[in-house]
């Protein structure tokens, strides 16, 4: 009798440990769909989010937790269906553990339904599209970098305070411009003297700027990211626009690459970011001289948040201990967020998009005589997103 | 209003000349050997490419732009020579076909070589800025555009029409099988109309490449707008080619800057800001569709 | 010209090709590669779309350059209709099909009064009219696309399935075939042929040319419809790209390689082409050099495709 429940006993146990192993067993490797623009005219954007994510890899020598990850990069094209095949690719047949990467939030909102049905997680390494703050939120989407009218509003704010009185927009006709306008319309209540929206990826802006000459404005904003917000820019000195009209820009069409691209008719432009090659912490200090020495340039927003998406990946593998398969463990060590950020602090909402700090920056010219952005001031200070009440989270 | 209206009139003119260079040299090949080229937007694309790559060694726009006229141009004979003359006993499936396969290749050895991302070009210091005409300020630039392609256009109007080479061309044109039998050597005369249209492709895609972006796939949505061109204007036609990218540039540029505020006289806003841009820009098609219904040979037809 | 039914090994050959497609999800399932049964349900679809423009260009001989066109309406005819609440398959999908075909009336009628290269051009232009209308259009999603939640309900079965998918999208493929074969052989089928061959005789012989061709190229434009509506299910998105001008080139390219004019010729085509996209995208992403070169290689040295080839390209009189 006694042996028999023993042995009885003893077998229960090891049925619930293998059970329980099972269910919960470390992962071996983790693996990273990085799916992003890398070709086109968006392509600066990807590449830098890419270059962002590729140095935080190498910063943690290859591992995610202490793990061997494997990441698989992927070019979207800029389009919805490349991206949703990549997608299937990555959900089906390489099974991968999270996915990031993507730019455009029109892709995001495209390739978003599958990989939440497919309890993947994704970090958002820019695109934050209204829609995934709020109704349609998910456990599985978290948004490192900002809500899409986040860096708008900001703007919005700033143009206000500043006395502006008629202020035209330009936004290419997607979610994200869409976004744009109605966040800078959040904190901007003077006179818009037109909304205009142009196609997405277009390069002649002359029918546009003939329009804004028309209308006489005292600003104009405008959020046209990449290779658009080059030629934009361009186009609106050299139609001799930028004498009597002050530019204002979201930190997307002002950073880094399009200085680079643009120069001198940069300098004196307003913009605002979450994030500043110049804001002062050890994080940053040492991911701003590591990209330098690595990629031969300055970093921008984009590769800042590239960064911060492989660090959180990072804590959260770390934080189960690569039992990667506990859908809610990982969800909770991905709340927590228990990293130090290259922008300081910040932390999830409940709509796992974050709360956090929006600085105004102006391009100027650097000690070293570099044109470059110069951070002026804090403009909001743990600012939450404002679809967060619409976002009612399982 | 006025200066509105004429400001964006000029765009309207400075967009159909640059079409204009791109539809000279496709409907002369058209109209010679009844050959499609698809691949005349990658001789654009790689004239663009070239004049990036020469200015960066040279330093000088103009010496950009000659070496990359002069690099299309022995290109372009190239492939005609190697490639092209082999199907021109062939039907039009095979030479869409043929050529689209070009279009694949150029796009692929352009990226090999320069990247997928897209290549900076610069506008030369001094026309960086605007200029003052009449009332208002208008992008000196631009002005050089117009400037180069009304020049351009005129020259080789003359040259078409008044010269004894600009015969052949018409007559080959016309009539190719009876211009054999006149003895004049239609296949040298093709090859160097393929190398003229070439260096054309270049000097446009050189002079929109500062203005645009110097990418990959560039060629492809002008060179639709190309061939509806000389489909309007009539394929062989110089004359239709001009009246045809002067036509397209104005419908275009007028159509998506009235348009929208045209319907909002008589539409309710939000009906007129959904369907204005969608009207403009298919406006060029719609021209063409009608011309084409109403002259199946386009306006100007070099064969009657 | 028959596939199914001129000669025996043939007939074996369809019969062994069909044995392998219907196992395919099995096989797939046992080497736990399931991922490739909705890629082999999308080859099977843009095989149906390429069939259906080799019924035009092949059969018709009409040089279509806006295939695009037929093939993007179906898809966003099913997402549209998906948006008002019809799911059902059998409302949907013959309305794409139904649209598709008025659609190519429409532009039918107007275009086949033109001939060769114009008549290549003005069907250009009339799929870059659509596809500006639809990019333009932000109640159907403008440059995004439109998205579609879930597949249509289709009766007893589950499309949300792939492998159910796959079989739905297989039979009606293969229903498709069989009956172009059909026509293929039947008078109208004859007579669209001597057509292609030589129209002036045949008007001179009093048949009504114009309306043998129409409804050709109708009958081209609701199978791409049907291809259309069956795409959207698949990838649960009707994309302004399916409109675009290099969709309809690639449709070309795949009965090229296939074969014009030869009623496997879509199929060998589309399977080809894609597979080959698949295997060498992994390769190196300079892939694109390599299609080029072989499609110019096709085009140069063989004319009849691969059907033309092994030998099932069209009979030469």
């Amino acid at each position: 009798m006694r042996p028999a429940r023993h042995l009885i006993a003893a077998a229960a146990l090891l049925v619930l440990a293998t059970s329980a192993y099972c269910a919960e067993v470390a992962k071996t490797t983790v693996k990273v769909g990085f799916l992003s623009t890398l070709s086109g005219p968006g392509a600066g954007l990807g590449i830098d989010i890419r270059d962002g994510f590729n140095l935080a890899m190498k910063t943690l020598n290859g591992k995610l937790g202490g793990l061997p990850a494997e990441v698989i990069i992927a070019d979207d094209q800029q389009k919805p269906e490349v991206a949703q095949q990549v997608t299937e690719k990555f959900l089906k047949k390489d099974k991968v553990d999270f996915m990031t990467g993507i730019v455009f939030s029109n892709l995001m909102l495209a390739v978003g339904p599958a990989v939440f049905a497919n309890q993947t997680y994704y970090i958002s390494a820019n695109a934050g599209p209204s829609q995934y703050a709020g109704a349609e939120c998910s456990t599985f989407y978290f948004n490192v970098a900002s809500q899409n009218d986040g860096l708008h509003e900001a703007v919005g704010k700033y143009v206000q305070d500043k006395g502006f009185k008629n202020v035209v927009l330009v936004a290419p006709n997607y979610p994200g411009g869409t976004d744009a306008m109605s966040g800078f319309k959040r904190f901007y209540k003077g006179k818009i003297g037109e909304e205009i929206y142009t196609k997405l990826g277009q390069l002649d802006y002359a029918a546009e700027l003939a329009q804004i000459r028309s209308l006489k404005p005292d600003a104009v904003f405008f959020f046209l990211p990449g290779g658009m917000g080059i030629n934009f820019v361009k186009q609106f000195v050299a139609a001799g626009l930028s004498a009597d009209t002050q530019l204002f820009a979201p930190g997307f069409a002002a950073d880094e690459d399009i200085i680079k691209a643009v120069g001198a008719p940069m300098l004196g432009m307003f913009n605002s970011s979450n994030w500043a090659h110049d804001l002062d912490n050890a994080e940053n200090k040492r991911f701003v001289a590591d990209f330098q020495k690595d990629y031969g340039r300055l970093p921008s927003l984009y590769a800042s948040l590239g960064y911060d998406a492989a660090m959180l990946m990072n804590a959260a593998v770390r934080d189960v201990k690569g039992k990667l398969d506990d859908k809610t463990a990982v969800r909770r060590a991905l709340e927590a967020k228990r990293f130090k950020s290259v922008r300081g602090e910040f932390t999830f909402n409940t709509n796992h998009n974050p709360i956090q700090n929006y600085y105004l920056r102006v391009i100027g010219k650097d000690a070293q005589g570099r044109i470059t952005n110069k951070t002026m001031g804090t403009i909001f200070t743990n600012h939450p997103d404002a679809y967060v009440a619409q976002c009612k989270m399982q | 209003m006025t200066q509105l209206i004429l400001e964006q009139a000029l765009n309207g003119l400075q967009f159909g000349l640059m079409l204009f260079l791109l539809a000279a040299g496709l409907t002369l090949v058209f109209g010679i050997m009844d050959m499609i080229n698809l691949a005349h937007g990658s001789l654009y694309m790689a004239g663009a490419y070239l004049t990036a790559a020469a200015t960066q060694a040279s330093g000088s726009f103009m010496v950009g732009i000659a070496t990359a006229m002069l690099a299309t141009a022995v290109l372009g004979a190239l492939v005609e020579v190697t490639l092209l003359r082999r199907l021109y006993a062939r039907n039009h499936l095979a030479q869409v076909l043929a050529t689209f396969a070009l279009i694949l290749i150029a796009n692929e050895v352009v990226r090999m070589i320069w990247g997928a991302q897209p290549v900076l070009l610069n506008t030369p210091e001094e026309l960086a800025g605007p200029v003052r005409i009449g009332g208002f300020l208008y992008p000196a630039y631009r002005l050089l555009i117009i400037a180069v392609g009304a020049l351009v256009a005129g020259l080789l109007y003359l040259l078409v029409s008044r010269t004894r080479v600009g015969m052949w061309v018409r007559a080959g044109a016309s009539n190719r099988e009876m211009t054999e039998a006149l003895g004049i050597n239609v296949r040298l005369l093709f090859t160097a109309v393929f190398a003229a249209g070439a260096a054309l492709c270049a000097l446009a895609g050189a002079m929109l490449g500062p203005l645009l972006a110097v990418q990959v796939g560039m060629g492809e949505s002008i060179l639709i707008l190309a061939f509806v061109v000389i489909v309007i204007g009539g394929i062989g036609s110089i004359r239709g080619a001009l009246v045809g990218s002067l036509l397209v540039g104005l419908v275009d540029t007028l159509g998506r800057a009235a348009l929208p505020s045209l319907l909002r006289t008589f539409l309710s806003s939000e009906i007129a800001s959904n369907l204005g841009p969608a009207l403009a820009s298919v406006l060029i098609y719609v021209l063409m569709a009608s011309i084409l219904v109403w002259r199946p040979e386009g306006l100007f037809p070099a064969r009657s | 010209m028959g596939f199914y039914t001129t000669s025996t090994p043939r007939r074996i050959a369809a019969i062994a090709l069909l044995a392998v497609l219907v196992g395919l999800p099995w096989m797939l399932q046992a080497i736990d590669q399931s991922f490739y049964v909705s890629l082999a349900s999308r080859m099977l679809i843009f095989a149906l779309a390429a069939t259906s423009l080799n019924l035009v260009i092949g059969f018709g001989g009409m040089v279509s350059f806006g295939h695009a066109a037929y093939f993007g309406i179906g898809a966003y005819c099913v997402a549209i209709l998906a948006e008002g609440g019809i799911v059902s398959a059998a409302y949907a999908w013959p309305v794409a099909i139904a649209v598709a075909a008025l659609l190519a009336l429409f532009i039918g009628i107007l275009s086949l009064r033109t001939r060769g290269v114009y008549f290549i051009m003005i069907t250009l232009a009339f799929a870059q009219m659509v596809f500006y209308l639809v990019v333009s259009l932000k109640t159907w999603g403008g440059d995004d696309g439109l998205s579609l939640g879930h597949r249509s309900s289709f009766g007893a079965f589950d499309l949300k399935d792939d492998t159910t998918f796959y079989f739905v999208v297989l039979a009606l493929l293969a229903f498709v075939l069989m009956a172009l074969d059909r026509v293929a052989h039947s008078r109208f089928g004859r007579v669209i042929q001597s057509i292609r061959e030589n129209e002036t005789r045949m008007e001179a012989l009093g048949y009504p040319v114009f309306s043998y061709k129409l409804v050709c190229f109708v009958i081209g434009g609701a199978l791409a419809g049907l291809a259309g509506a069956l795409l959207v299910n698949q990838t649960g998105l009707a994309s302004p790209n399916l409109l675009h001008w290099m969709q309809s080139g690639t449709l070309m390219v795949m009965i090229v390689i296939g074969g014009v004019g030869s009623v496997m010729g879509g199929v060998v085509g589309a399977v080809l082409l894609m597979s080959c996209e698949e295997a060498f995208v992994e390769i190196s992403p300079h892939w694109q050099i390599g299609l080029g070169l072989v499609l110019l290689a096709v085009v140069l040295w063989a004319p009849l495709g691969i059907a033309g080839l092994v030998g099932w390209g069209r009979e030469r009189e």
